[in-house]
């Protein structure tokens, strides 16, 4: 045991950015799966949370792909994303939430869970004097937008379950 | 970041492999920092209602301070977890300890979801092997630290 509190290698930042490519997994397995369980009737009627979690899906792909492609930069050994997706895939295949405010808080739990961790990595980098085999600046970029995106979607949800009060 | 939670997390597995209070010598041997850092954290501790010193004794957790303890022990568990049954990383003990101050408990809860944690966690936690005993992986004792 000892003590640690930077990022300080090219190896950490990948663990760590492959970290979030599985919580992006999560997030869009956990929203299609939502999806999925609404009936014909659910989604003529509520098309808000439809398209909500459409769109979420949709974000945490990107998501997903900005964060590869970071990761493809560094010197790092390739990782095996399929394992991943079929493992978190296994898992939420068989989950239904109970009702529509089940599915809303699930998803402003994915999308403040993915904040915090984008908010805590920035930190964490920031930091850190050690130099990466990125661009320091193009990485904290790509982070601050992902940051930005989870804060706009926790903040939609929100706004959501408050018009529903 | 939480320095803090890694000295409870030292603090806590003392206090409980000894039934007494953390000599702070051993606090700071296995945290791998100085006697002097140490004593400055322990300070910061006790000012924020966590730990209490005792003179000549060392170091003993509040009831706050073991509750926050075993959350941040549990934290490290999930890593550990994680890292061994989702990405199948051999040197997870090490990697644990890099990312531990980076991952936060809401996003250990997440991962989580994902791995099979058994519901004795934390106490299946094993400070001797820096790991958890209920993990299906054959362990060795680290070397200790440079």
């Amino acid at each position: 045991m000892s003590l640690s509190q930077q990022v300080s290698s090219d190896r950490q930042l990948a663990r760590l950015l492959q970290i979030g490519i599985v919580l992006e997994e999560v997030v869009e397995a956990r929203a299609h799966h939502h999806y999925q369980s609404l009936s014909d009737d659910e989604r003529v009627l509520d098309p808000e949370i439809e398209q909500l979690l459409s769109h979420a899906a949709d974000e945490s792909a990107d998501h997903r792909k900005r964060l590869e492609a970071l990761i493809q930069d560094l010197s790092v050994d390739s990782i095996p994303f399929d394992e991943i997706e079929t493992l978190v895939e296994a898992r939420y295949g068989q989950t239904k939430p109970d009702d529509f405010d089940g599915v809303l808080y699930d998803q402003l739990c994915n999308e403040e869970t993915a904040y915090k961790f984008y908010d805590d990595l920035i930190e964490a980098i920031e930091a850190s004097d050690a130099s990466f085999s990125v661009d320091r600046d193009q990485l904290l970029e790509v982070l601050r937008g992902l940051r930005a995106e989870e804060r706009d979607g926790a903040e939609e949800v929100t706004k959501i379950m408050e018009e529903r009060e | 970041m939480n320095t803090a939670n890694q000295y409870l997390k030292a603090i806590y597995l003392i206090q409980k492999q000894e039934n007494n209070p953390a000599a702070t010598g051993r606090v700071a041997d296995m945290l791998d920092v100085s006697p002097a850092s140490a004593n400055e954290m322990i300070g910061k501790l006790e000012a924020r209602g966590l730990a209490e010193h005792e003179k000549y004794k060392g170091v003993r957790l509040t009831d706050d301070g073991i509750v926050r303890a075993r959350d941040a022990l549990q934290t490290y568990c999930i890593i550990e977890r994680f890292l061994t049954n989702v990405l199948d990383v051999k040197e997870f003990r090490a990697e644990a300890r890099e990312l531990e101050s980076v991952i936060d408990g809401t996003v250990a809860e997440r991962l989580d979801t994902i791995i099979d944690r058994k519901p004795e966690c934390p106490d299946c936690f094993d400070p001797e092997m820096d790991a958890c005993a209920c993990l299906d992986v054959e362990l060795e004792v680290e070397p200790p630290a440079d």
